[in-house]
């Protein structure tokens, strides 16, 4: 007798996002199954990967993944040119890292100006990243959202602490947004209700539980996404409903294991080819656990979980 | 938990008046009210309705239809009058519900309407024989209902099996064995057989500061055991509706999970 795979069936179902204009416009979301099972449901969409970018030179970055970007260095509007020109991207997310008090310090208007220059420079879907300082994202990404207006990006991102500020940029500029909680179901719906309290639509919500990096508490994030789906899939909890976002760049390329050279440790073999299969590695995961955006640095990190994607 | 919002019986003296007079606003009023409380659906009851029944059924099911996108619990003994309301039943928002049959051959006329209208029915758990004495009278009572229904060729998942809440002043013990039942009657299909009660009965008769104590603590008792749906008024059980959901794990926990 032929072997009759047994089925799930769902009650809930993902809100579709689409970002940006024009025929570059992308989607993502719109499953009514977990991950990777389409022969119980319709997924619509696969994920999209966004690379990243940063409004200042990648300084803090390991050199190992600075290296594709190293020609132009600096220059956000040539990073981004770069990353959809040569390496296709499909979305592109830049981080105004620079406006962190720590670090360069950089004011709302120059933050708005690099937003407007990179725009004019794209035509692939922007996702506008603050620094993750709750109070100096507040003033930062309100005039982003503004330099933005009408260009259906992503902003983000909010959270507990600054969320009324952010999510009434988003709506009054038309953009999605992100909410992020900090490792915790709870406070991730919560944050989401507060949010759609305020009269923001829960269709244009991204949820982002807080990414980790693969040895440094990714079990964690692993879990909360998971735990998200299946209470969005099955539970038909509309607040928890909308694409998750696994920011994971960030995460991955702090950690020792991607920044030590083989020299310190040569039973970890190459330096570079650690950090891509790092980053891989710890997408690939994510996506398992849920994930519907991703936010990557490498181009052969991006390029093998493209590869993933399409095989899948 | 489907709530059945009660508000709308012909025992209520303002309910009573306007069914009377045909005066829509206070039974528009009520069942919006039930609605944006909670309720899944709308009870209407007028009572055993002889006199110009299948008028009256009509007019109760069109008038809350019209501002209310829910289904209706078609509630009376009046069969006729039962099926005038299911004629004009609006099944665009669920399937409407008879409330109801039961053991006693008087009431099997009822199931016919039920298939007919592809309506799902109330099974209340009594015969001609009076009042079922425990939690296994009260399941040996629903099997032989269960039984009626394949017969008259209503599907079981369309059945809610009632085990009669009586009330708590005169009738103690029944208490316990209510909820027992509604264990029970879970146990008698696979997928378990669907159950309501009428809460409010619970506290018939006991002083008004105490009713919706008696009501809201029975209620959570009966949702532990698996109820299905509750005729009762939304806005006393929603809290405990939604409280229970998340302490049984059915919903997962936020703050505000009393708002959505």
């Amino acid at each position: 007798m032929a072997f009759t795979a047994p089925k799930e069936t769902y009650s809930g179902k993902v809100y579709n996002v689409t970002i940006g204009t024009g025929d570059k416009a992308a989607s993502f979301g719109g499953e009514n199954v977990l991950p990777f099972l389409p022969f119980e449901g319709t997924i619509p969409n696969k994920p999209l990967i966004a690379y990243e970018i940063q409004d200042v030179p990648p300084a803090d970055w390991p050199e190992n993944v600075q290296k594709p970007f190293s020609s132009f260095s600096g220059d956000p509007v040539t990073w981004a040119k770069f990353c959809q020109d040569t390496l296709k991207a499909k979305a592109i997310a830049l981080r105004l890292i620079g406006t962190h008090p720590d670090r360069e310090n950089r004011s709302p208007e120059d933050a708005a100006k690099t937003v407007r220059d990179v725009l004019s420079a794209i035509n692939v879907p922007l996702i506008i990243l603050g620094s993750n300082n709750a109070e100096k994202d507040a003033p930062v990404l309100v005039a982003a959202a503004e330099a933005a207006k009408d260009k259906n990006c992503i902003l983000g991102k909010a959270q507990e602490a600054n969320y009324k500020t952010i999510a009434a940029a988003a709506m009054a500029n038309n953009h999605k947004l992100i909410a992020m909680s900090e490792l915790d179901i709870n406070l991730s719906k919560q944050l989401n209700i507060l949010i759609t309290q305020m009269g923001f639509d829960k269709e244009r919500l991204i949820t982002d539980p807080m990414c980790s990096a693969l040895g440094y508490g990714l079990e964690y994030t692993y879990s909360v996404m998971e735990r998200i789906r299946l209470a969005a899939l099955t539970q038909n909890d509309l607040t928890m409903q909308p694409p998750m976002v696994a920011d994971i760049g960030m995460y991955v390329w702090k950690i020792k294991e991607t920044q030590a050279p083989e020299s310190d440790m040569p039973l970890w073999g190459n330096a570079e080819e650690r950090g891509i299969a790092w980053e891989a590695a710890t997408a690939a995961a994510l996506l398992m656990a849920g994930a519907e955006l991703l936010i990557m640095r490498h181009p052969k990190a991006v390029e093998a979980v493209g590869k993933l994607i399409e095989e899948l | 938990m489907i709530i059945i919002g009660e508000k709308l019986s012909i025992i209520a003296k303002r309910v009573r008046e306007a069914m009377m007079k045909k005066d829509k606003g206070p039974i528009q009023e009520i069942a919006i009210s039930q609605w944006k409380a909670g309720a899944g659906m709308i009870d209407a009851n007028i009572g055993p309705a002889e006199d110009g029944g299948e008028d009256l059924m009509q007019w109760m099911v069109t008038t809350i239809q019209e501002v209310v996108s829910l289904p209706i619990c078609l509630d009376t003994t009046n069969a006729k009058a039962l099926e005038a309301g299911l004629k004009v039943h609006n099944n665009q928002w669920g399937k409407p519900l008879i409330n109801s049959t039961s053991n006693d051959p008087e009431r099997f006329p009822i199931l016919e309407l039920g298939a007919k209208y592809n309506a799902q029915v109330i099974g209340l758990t009594v015969g001609k024989g009076g009042l079922p004495a425990d939690a296994e009278e009260r399941a040996a009572i629903a099997a032989e209902i269960m039984g009626r229904a394949m017969e008259y060729g209503v599907p079981l998942e369309d059945i809610y099996l009632d085990p009669l809440v009586l009330q708590i002043a005169t009738s103690q013990d029944h208490a316990k064995h209510v909820i027992k039942a509604i264990k029970m009657f879970q146990e008698l299909n696979d997928p378990p057989m669907k159950t309501v009660v009428g809460l409010s009965n619970i506290s018939n008769g006991c002083p008004k500061a105490l009713r919706p104590i008696l009501n809201t603590y029975y209620f959570g008792l009966l949702m532990y055991e698996g109820l299905t749906a509750a005729i009762a008024d939304a806005h006393e059980v929603t809290e405990t509706s939604k409280t229970i959901d998340v302490i049984m794990g059915k919903t997962l926990y936020a703050h505000s999970y009393l708002e959505m």
